[in-house]
């Protein structure tokens, strides 16, 4: 299921608008995550506050979606491109890959949320394509 | 037996009495064929579906999408008993229509998005979220039950 020339087009340019309020989303994303899917919440025993719209869930809500910008620049090959990315979380954090499932889901969620009038169905299924692409990548080192 | 604490019967109440189902339930399928486009295998008959737009305006779609989502209405209503309240449905889609039963998840995240796009930020919160997302997997696993 690789992106398609108009899969990569659509991406870019909807990105383009969730681009400023990349922040905000992440951090919205990250916390419904937490408290839609519990079992998550075992990744961060170490933060305060795991609370919806914490200090630790918005600092890290940025950080994962400055790693999906990362993907978007890469979008032509994200396998060697998120290689770093990956061997962070096949050796450092040691993410059970089903959660990357998890977190695309709560991202598309949020997405359309925020943009009822730009999550087309054709947005859609490329957003979804592309979130499962960077999964793939992310889990490339695993094993 | 599934406990739902007050909170999550109000939210899940709450959305429901706002979801008109004739305008979210083809819009729900549509999403689904759109996104996920192996769905269409159970769809053969139900003409062009070629593109986004043949699926967004096929009307066979539309009056099926009604169907589906009007069967939510049994779950809303029968929240202390979805499992014996869908043991037929979940017979007919095992042993009739032959769905795999990853499909009705699926489509509940398609319904979900929709039920996202409706209501906002404001309503749709993250425990509005966590309660509906409950409900749709309670629902899923009664679909899944008489299957063998």
């Amino acid at each position: 299921m690789s992106l398609t020339v108009k899969n990569k087009d659509t991406i870019k340019s909807f990105w383009a608008k969730v681009a400023p309020r990349a922040e905000e989303i992440g951090t919205d994303a990250l916390s419904r995550m937490l408290v839609v899917y519990p079992q998550t919440k075992t990744y961060f025993s170490h933060w305060k506050d795991l609370s919806p719209g914490s200090a630790p869930v918005r600092k890290h809500g940025k950080t994962v979606m400055s790693g999906v910008a990362e993907a978007v620049s890469k979008i032509d090959d994200l396998t060697n491109g998120l290689l770093t990315l990956s061997e962070l979380h096949a050796f450092q954090l040691r993410v059970d890959p089903a959660n990357f499932k998890i977190l695309s889901h709560n991202l598309l969620v949020v997405l359309a949320i925020q943009f009822p009038d730009d999550f087309t169905p054709e947005v859609h299924v490329a957003m979804d394509k592309f979130l499962s692409a960077v999964a793939l990548a992310l889990s490339e080192k695993y094993r | 037996m599934v406990e739902w604490t007050d909170a999550e019967r109000s939210a899940i109440a709450g959305l429901w009495g706002k979801i008109s189902v004739d305008e979210m339930g083809p819009q729900a399928l549509a999403r689904l064929l759109i996104v996920f486009p192996w769905t269409q295998r159970h769809f053969a008959s139900f003409g062009n579906l070629s593109s986004p737009a043949a699926i967004m305006g096929n009307p066979k779609v539309a009056a099926h999408g009604k169907t589906v989502m009007g069967g939510l209405d049994r779950a809303v209503k029968n929240l202390d008993n979805i499992k014996a309240t869908y043991a037929q449905l979940s017979k007919l889609h095992s042993e009739k229509l032959h769905v795999d039963p990853d499909n009705f998840v699926l489509l509940a995240d398609c319904i979900t998005v929709c039920v996202a796009m409706k209501f906002g930020p404001s309503v749709f919160t993250a425990d509005v979220q966590e309660a509906w997302q409950k409900f749709l997997c309670v629902v899923v696993a009664a679909l899944r039950r008489q299957y063998h």
